[in-house]
């Protein structure tokens, strides 16, 4: 009886998220505000509270973090990681320090804490590389000259990641100082150790997990990932560092074969994850926080949007393009709520998930806009500034017209 | 004159770029993704940071590109003879083309352009000369010699669906 619910229960959610991501592609949008709405809606105090499916929706959502953690290590060589951190790490501190900073501001503004203002901080600091890579290829400017610059900060807020959420495991789990310093020493050590053996000896690696069988590399690679992952949270180093750390370790052939046998399954449970988010943020909640999480979007739109012009300029893109990276890096997702995920389930500030979900939805939605409109709009504002300023001097204006022709 | 360089730019997550500055100044850049499609783009005039045209080929759809760009090739021809004005063609049998079961015969194709099918391949295998009755199926390569308009006409006819 308890198993036949749990299948319609998880069915349904299956079927809804599946319909729910359709209509988001006839729109062309990132499906991940609706599969949070979704998530809002059969939760506690939504319109149809779960029941037996809980746990098993539980544990999609632990595997979905995992698994999207992965597949952001299988993106990236370790060659890149090490390339782009040298070369770009300014660029990675300026982002740092313009997106992590307010959001830290407003959580202890809001009088939440410490601990509260470390996790907002990143919640607010990582763009979302799944929907900036899509919006990307959606505009056409893969080829774009400021592509490389945006995929660079991009690429350094992943690894910034790798440091940045053994902390955040450590802070919500109420770690002292010194345990907190030795979970954090471990996840740079083993961080440090993975990024070298990878870079020497990646192909031995890959070598070991090969195989031409998909079913066989898809079980070693998923089982390896898991295990890792395990040993990770069981050191208190964060069950998605681990899994990173795998999918930067593998390489070449394998991190291919890996990656189109797992997008599949990535989808599916990432796609629980939000749900999962979802589920444990009561409705109710999001009201009393949607003004400041309103406000704390659009001042991380415009720091955002600050980075990736400083960025750009740094790396000599032309004034268009400058905008067009800082409007490309707008976009926030999964890995804010992964994060926000972490202070949840440890039971951290209960406006603290509410506020990230609201968040969220404002920024995924709106992300994709300021991508696109960005740079016209501010081309629009500096066109009228020099019109304003050029009016007292009708000459010059006269000198212009054949100019036009 | 110095020979054109290709520039390579490594685009983490996405593959590689690589950019061309032609003899008249004008950029091209071609991202190698790492499933096999290409993106060929083309600069603005007036912002060369921004594509004007960004066109996505499939792995195949490169290849084909690839062979139309080569010096020393015309068309996918096995045979050229500008004397005899004989041309020879690879032309694909489609899985939904309506002679996919059908005999060779029944395409009428030597009657009706004067083109003839001097061998299929199939998978490994070559089948020469096959005769009217030879069955085709999906995936079928036949080598059609005829003259241009004949081989063309032949194409068009093993293109019905």
């Amino acid at each position: 009886m308890h198993s036949a619910v749990l299948l319609i229960e998880f069915g349904s959610i299956l079927l809804a998220l599946g319909l729910l991501g359709r209509a988001a592609a006839r729109f062309s949008l990132s499906p991940i505000p609706l599969y949070l709405l979704a998530g809002l809606a059969f939760g506690e105090g939504g319109l149809l509270p779960l029941g037996a499916s809980e746990e098993f929706v539980a544990t999609g959502a632990e595997i979905g973090v995992i698994l999207l953690l992965l597949m952001l290590g299988l993106e990236y060589t370790a060659g890149d990681l090490v390339t782009n951190l040298k070369s770009h790490y300014p660029a990675g501190l300026v982002d740092m320090m313009f997106n992590a900073v307010p959001g830290a501001a407003v959580a202890l503004l809001m009088g939440w804490g410490p601990v509260a203002a470390v996790v907002l901080a990143g919640v607010t600091w990582i763009s979302s590389s799944g929907v900036i890579a899509k919006v990307l290829g959606d505009l056409g400017r893969v080829g774009n000259r400021e592509t490389p610059v945006i995929l660079s900060v991009l690429v350094l807020e992943d690894l910034a990641m790798a440091v940045y959420l053994p902390i955040v495991t450590a802070l919500v789990a109420g770690a002292g100082l010194l345990a907190g310093s030795l979970t954090l020493a471990i996840a740079l050590g083993a961080a440090g150790l993975v990024l070298f053996v990878a870079v020497r000896y990646g192909r031995v690696i890959s070598r070991f997990v090969s195989s031409d069988d998909p079913e066989k590399l898809l079980l070693v690679v998923l089982g390896l990932t898991i295990l890792v992952a395990g040993v990770a949270q069981q050191l208190q180093v964060s069950a998605a560092v681990g899994a990173f750390l795998v999918g930067i370790a593998l390489s070449g052939e394998v991190a291919e074969g890996a990656h189109t046998l797992l997008s599949p399954l990535r989808d599916l449970f990432a796609a629980v994850f939000f749900v999962f988010f979802g589920l444990h943020t009561d409705p109710a909640s999001i009201p009393p926080v949607l003004l400041p999480a309103l406000a704390l979007a659009l001042l991380t739109a415009a720091t955002k949007i600050a980075t990736g012009y400083w960025a750009a300029r740094r790396a000599g893109i032309s004034v268009k393009g400058r905008w067009r990276t800082g409007g490309a890096l707008v976009a926030r997702g999964e890995f804010s709520i992964v994060i926000a995920g972490l202070a949840v389930s440890a039971g951290i500030e209960r406006s603290l998930g509410p506020l990230a979900t609201a968040y969220v939805l404002i920024l995924v939605v709106i992300g994709p806009l300021t991508a696109r409109y960005t740079e016209p709009v501010a081309r629009h504002v500096t066109d009228r500034l020099a019109a304003r300023k050029r009016v007292p001097q009708p000459v010059e204006e006269a000198e212009e017209v054949p100019v036009g022709d | 004159m110095s020979a054109p360089r290709l520039r390579a730019t490594p685009l983490p997550g996405i593959g590689v770029q690589y950019d061309l500055v032609t003899k008249d100044q004008r950029h091209l850049s071609v991202v190698a993704h790492r499933d096999g499609a290409r993106t060929v783009n083309m600069y603005r005039a007036d912002d060369p940071d921004s594509c004007a045209h960004s066109l996505r080929l499939t792995g195949s759809e490169a290849g084909v590109l690839i062979d139309a760009l080569k010096p020393s090739h015309h068309s996918a021809s096995l045979l050229y003879t500008t004397d005899l004005g004989l041309v020879a063609e690879r032309i694909e049998v489609a899985a939904a083309s309506r002679w996919n079961g059908r005999v060779l015969g029944e395409t009428r194709m030597r009657t009706d352009t004067g083109a003839s099918v001097v061998a299929a391949l199939r998978r490994a295998e070559a089948i020469p000369s096959p005769a009217p009755d030879f069955r085709l199926a999906g995936g079928d390569i036949l080598i059609v010699v005829g003259t241009r308009e004949g081989v063309d006409a032949a194409a068009a006819i093993l293109g019905r669906e």
